[in-house]
């Protein structure tokens, strides 16, 4: 049997924080109505927000994916001049509370905005569309892609590369068939996590966005709304938000498990 | 597994620790009202009532933030050894928490429903009070770029409308007024409270919303008012009462006092609140 090194003691504090995790969701289970569960959550309403979510979600992951691969290669592998203070930005959504988040690109995007002036002589009208909800989305999740991705590339470390830059590879097909293959496990999880905070995105959404059915109201919103006049139907669709981010978070984590050990035998 | 099993006892310890903290928070108030009548009796008065002492907690709705704040200091001047602690919310956010047992001595709601439903949980002592009345009207940009002018011009094509989800009290007063104009509205946002209409408006991401006469007088030159006559089909009363398990229902009452007497009427009155 393996030592696992952990004093007694830990066991019981771990279990006093799992329990704080689990005990308002079983709280939050038991209040369910489930004679109306069906079609609480089956509504036309709750359908559009649950499609709405996970079409923006998607979306927002993928943005983050295509800019958050560069910002962690530049992170992770080449120091320069205000590289800290990068990272610290880029990092910030993820404590900023998301409300600063949304009014923050309210001053960027909307209609008064920095860059929304522009976008709007241009006919590109950002306020109050899906479009909105995507970026707010993006905003909250690209730390999380980075800061995965970039743990992921430090650990590879540059060895391999260095071989094929060696061998004739130009830094493209380096990046392509050596760099990303590598990390490809930490970028799945980091990927993961976006989407998962993406899902769960609200403050920003609703300061920046709005809320309107099938447009930019997400479940998060929809159930914010929901629990002003139906609780039942607020819990059901609580449940239905943590049953996909358990699903999405789970499938993530066992997959990069399992491809660690050449990713660590590798490094 | 042999570890597992033998860690059930570390887990039942964290279980009854975990309900000894939720006891220690059962009985809030009590220090603070403790430490306000220590200094009673000291100060003279003018109030005509018997020595008021302690802390009454006040909630209410969102919308009386700056008329209960501006009250709230007043009862406190009139009574030296009171406090008044304050809590401002969505009316249906805060009979949520006072159902579930905030420590609410006072209820102010901007609607009867919201009354009705701590009614309904028999958390209402007594009779609630209608002490003020709220209607709609447009808010504008200060530079009201859409030109709006009346309710119908909110319907032309290409203003951005933004007012309040049917599910909260003013989107429900705004579909009255709908309903008695006959005008659609195709709002590009329905938010879940008025202040996050007034907050898309006097920030210019939206031509016009719906929200209540005093939201576009607190919000001083951010927005302007446009008012419509239709208006008057679409009002919200706003009630008053004291919690039924109160610790403090004297310091409620007189705080109810004040909100429904002369000085509570002109603060009211002031701030663009109806009389009931």
């Amino acid at each position: 049997m393996n030592y696992s090194g952990i004093p007694r003691w830990v066991y019981g504090l771990a279990a006093v924080g799992g329990l704080f995790v689990l005990l308002p969701l079983a709280a939050m289970v038991a209040k369910i109505n489930w004679a109306q569960f069906i079609p609480l959550v089956t509504s036309e309403s709750s359908l559009t927000a649950l499609g709405l979510s996970i079409r923006t979600s998607a979306a927002s992951t993928a943005l983050c994916v295509v800019f958050g691969i560069p910002l962690a290669l530049v992170l992770a592998r080449r120091p320069f001049r205000g590289q800290r203070l990068l990272r610290a930005f880029v990092l910030l959504p993820l404590v900023l509370p998301p409300v600063v988040g949304g009014i923050a690109l309210l001053y960027t995007f909307g209609r008064q905005g920095l860059l929304g002036k522009s976008l709007e002589l241009a006919g590109i009208q950002i306020a109050f569309s899906t479009t909105a909800v995507v970026l707010a989305q993006t905003f909250v999740g690209l730390p999380f892609l980075v800061v995965s991705l970039e743990g992921a590339l430090r650990t590879a470390g540059n060895r391999y590369e260095a071989v094929a830059a060696t061998l004739g590879a130009r830094p493209t097909t380096i990046l392509r068939r050596v760099t990303v293959p590598m990390v490809l496990p930490g970028l799945a999880s980091g990927a993961v996590l976006s989407f998962a905070r993406s899902l769960g995105e609200f403050g920003a959404t609703l300061t920046f966005a709005g809320s309107l059915q099938g447009v930019t109201r997400t479940l998060p919103l929809e159930i914010y709304l929901q629990r002003e006049t139906d609780a039942d139907a607020a819990v059901a669709l609580s449940l239905v938000l943590v049953a996909v981010a358990v699903i999405v978070v789970g499938l993530s984590y066992r997959r990069p498990h399992r491809a660690d050990i050449p990713a660590e035998a590798a490094a | 597994m042999k570890i597992a099993r033998r860690n059930v006892g570390i887990l039942l310890a964290a279980g009854s620790l975990i309900a000894g903290l939720a006891g220690c928070a059962g009985s809030p108030g009590a220090g603070s009202s403790s430490a306000g009548s220590s200094s009673a009796g000291s100060a003279g008065s003018a109030s005509t009532s018997p020595q008021l002492s302690g802390t009454v907690t006040v909630y209410a709705a969102a919308s009386l933030k700056a008329t209960f704040t501006k009250l709230a200091s007043e009862f406190e001047a009139k009574n030296p050894a009171t406090k008044v602690v304050l809590s401002f919310a969505g009316s249906s956010d805060l009979v949520t928490q006072i159902t579930q047992g905030a420590p609410a001595d006072v209820f102010a709601s901007a609607d009867t429903k919201n009354m009705g439903k701590l009614s309904d949980a028999s958390l209402v002592d007594g009779k609630a009070t209608n002490f003020a009345t709220n209607v709609l009207t447009i808010a504008v940009p200060p530079a009201n770029p859409a030109s709006i002018s009346s309710f119908a011009d909110l319907a032309k094509p290409g203003v951005k409308v933004v007012v309040c989800a049917s599910q909260v009290p003013c989107g429900a007063s705004a579909q009255s007024v709908e309903k008695a104009t006959g005008t659609t509205l195709k709002p590009v946002s329905e938010e879940s409270s008025v202040t996050d209409v007034l907050g898309k408006v006097s920030s210019g991401e939206a031509d016009a919303g719906l929200v209540y006469v005093t939201d576009v007088k607190g919000a001083g030159d951010k927005v302007k008012g446009v008012p419509f006559p239709e208006s008057s089909n679409a009002f919200n009363t706003y009630p008053i009462a004291t919690v039924t398990t109160s610790k403090h229902k004297d310091l409620a009452a007189a705080f109810i006092s004040l909100v429904t007497g002369s000085e509570g009427k002109k603060v009211l009155a002031d701030a663009g609140f109806g009389v009931p």
